[in-house]
């Protein structure tokens, strides 16, 4: 199923321009603070009505400004999981998680209660209270409540952001069993890149009210001219490897980008898919083959393109195989290097720079 | 210890103030519901009539309701062709004046309690496909439960203890229209009066008290939930 979003708003101050499609699987709006996510994800839910907009999931048609058409928050079978869980405090958490089907039209085929239920593991919650959560729990109750609202469309409005590290890392996990088990397309707003590289399959990056690029994940983040909007200090491409083997001494040998990659270990079985987030300052840049140096990971690399930033960092678009990654020299380096379109060489990263959290487990999208 | 006519004026009055505050809750929740969270032209002056008897003097509220419902009044006459009687000098207008008197309080009550609810929730009630007369059945009037509570029970208790107005528009009538506070003030106006007021006096403490502690017992129960434990 694809949706079309197409929304303009304006108030005085800020004006929000914007129109893309999102396909199955995992579309990610990025955007910083105030780049009119919510007001989008807002008006594909009809919790607010844009000035113009026509907004249609599949066949059906939830907006269209032009026709007078405007189909009610409560009839869009649109599932929206805010920043804030906004469980229902006079409900026990399986009351939450029924809330929606009184609501269902009877031809609505069944969801699998207990199916969401092990999914996001909040099978030890269903008789508790809303106060007793914690908010990671909180979160994943009211995945699994707008899940069983049997959306043809999910919203995620940075579920993650009220949420501190360890419980962020906590929930990636059941955000990537919802990606791959749940069978329902996700818009999934965001500000973290990191959160972007894991889980989503496109995306569509934001700026000023207006859409600055769109694509794959993989396109999208070793993009030079998107780094200015996702920022330069997170700016990474991800890439796609199959665990090849785990190690007694603790790592995880990976095959990807046309090369051996070593990771601090993890959890998935030999042939599982991983998508790997490479920070571009995590990167070292290397004319000859580097021996005896402590980093395990040296990939052999063609440089695609180079952009100059405003500072005195150079980014660098490199070819590694069949996957692109994103490096940030310094232009003295690029100068004494002669960095340049064609150059090859290796780039060198540190086996533990791929930080767990960067890891993300689960079947890749086949266009990655 | 009660006699036959105490019996009676208690009975009246809790009929009474039951009645008016019965029937006028449904609207009181609207009128809470109009003011708290829509816009609308008037609101000012809706909000302004809500609040009226609360500042007019009884007597007066009294004297416009004699006016209205009175037996040559529109109301009152509306009242007589529909019904074959009208509320003038009944028990019925007793409870009608003690329901006039009591909605500024109730609306006030249900009013904060509506504010205190978070409009998100209402949202994502409708994301899960809850239309607006189920988001409120379903979400909003559990929350705003305790304070309906609340505001039935002051109701109730200023239904109970409704004077100047009622006595206005309805008389003074044993067996009708006397209710508690004017069975008090007849039995004062009534040389040797005094010891018969007194035990109406200490029935109107009782019955306040009660009313107060089962609210109190049920708004907490209520409040409780309404916090998620």
């Amino acid at each position: 199923m694809t949706g079309w979003v197409q929304v303009r708003h304006g108030q005085a101050a800020f004006q929000l321009d914007v129109s893309f499609s999102a396909s199955d699987g995992v579309t990610a709006l990025f955007g910083r603070s105030g780049a009119g996510k919510t007001t989008v994800v807002n008006a594909v839910a009809g919790l607010m009505r844009p000035d113009a907009a026509r907004i249609s999931l599949g066949e059906r048609v939830l907006v269209d400004t032009s026709a007078g058409i405007w189909v009610p928050p409560h009839r869009r079978r649109v599932g929206y999981v805010f920043q804030d869980a906004r469980l229902f405090p006079h409900l026990s958490v399986a009351r939450n998680l029924t809330y929606a089907q009184r609501f269902l039209p009877d031809s609505t085929p069944a969801t699998d209660q207990g199916a969401v239920v092990d999914m996001l593991g909040i099978g030890h919650l269903l008789q508790r209270g809303i106060a007793d959560l914690s908010g990671g729990e909180a979160q994943r109750v009211a995945i699994g409540r707008a899940l069983l609202s049997a959306p043809e469309l999910l919203l995620l409005d940075e579920p993650l952001a009220a949420l501190d590290q360890a419980r962020k890392d906590e929930i990636l996990p059941y955000l990537e069993h919802v990606r791959d088990q749940a069978d329902v397309p996700i818009l999934y707003v965001s500000h973290q890149i990191s959160e972007i590289a894991r889980l989503a399959t496109d995306v569509v990056v934001l700026e000023d009210g207006a859409v600055r690029t769109s694509g794959s994940v993989a396109d999208v983040l070793s993009d030079l001219s998107a780094v200015a909007a996702t920022g330069v200090r997170e700016a990474g491409a991800v890439i796609v490897a199959t665990v090849a083997a785990h190690h007694s001494d603790g790592l995880t040998e990976a095959k990807g980008a046309g090369a051996t990659i070593w990771l601090p270990k993890v959890a998935a079985p030999v042939g599982a898919p991983l998508r790997l987030r490479i920070e571009a300052q995590d990167i070292m840049l290397s004319k000859s083959r580097p021996d005896e140096i402590s980093a395990l990971n040296i990939l052999p690399v063609e440089i695609i393109a180079l952009r100059q930033g405003d500072g005195p960092g150079v980014m660098v678009q490199l070819k590694a195989g069949d996957a692109r990654l994103l490096a940030r020299v310094t232009q003295r380096s690029a100068k004494g290097m002669a960095l340049a379109q064609g150059w090859t060489g290796y780039a060198v990263v540190k086996s533990v720079a791929v930080a767990s959290g960067d890891v993300g487990i689960g079947p890749s999208p086949g266009h990655l | 210890m009660l006699g036959p006519a105490e019996w009676e004026v208690l009975g009246l009055s809790l009929r009474v103030a039951l009645v008016a505050v019965v029937l006028s809750l449904p609207l009181g929740v609207f009128v809470a519901y109009a003011l708290a969270r829509w816009s609308f032209p008037g609101k000012a002056v809706v909000n302004g009539l809500v609040h009226l008897p609360l500042v007019l003097p009884p007597v007066v509220t009294g004297y416009l309701l004699l006016v209205g419902f009175g037996p040559r009044g529109p109301f009152g006459i509306a009242l007589e062709a529909v019904f074959g009687t009208g509320v003038a000098f009944r028990w019925t207008g007793a409870a009608l004046a003690a329901a006039v008197m009591a909605f500024p309080l109730m609306v006030r009550a249900i009013r904060l309690s509506i504010e205190a609810v978070d409009p998100k929730l209402e949202e994502a009630a409708a994301t899960l496909g809850a239309a607006r007369i189920w988001v409120f059945v379903t979400v909003t009037l559990p929350l705003i439960l305790p304070g309906v509570i609340a505001g039935a029970v002051l109701a109730f208790a200023k239904a109970l203890g409704e004077f100047g107005a009622t006595i206005t528009f309805v008389s003074n009538i044993p067996g009708e229209t006397q209710t508690l506070p004017l069975a008090v003030y007849a039995f004062l106006q009534t040389p040797g009066g005094e010891g018969a007021a007194l035990r109406l006096v200490v029935i109107a403490i009782a019955v306040s008290m009660a009313a107060l502690l089962v609210s109190e017992a049920v708004a907490g129960r209520a409040a409780k939930r309404v916090a998620g434990k």
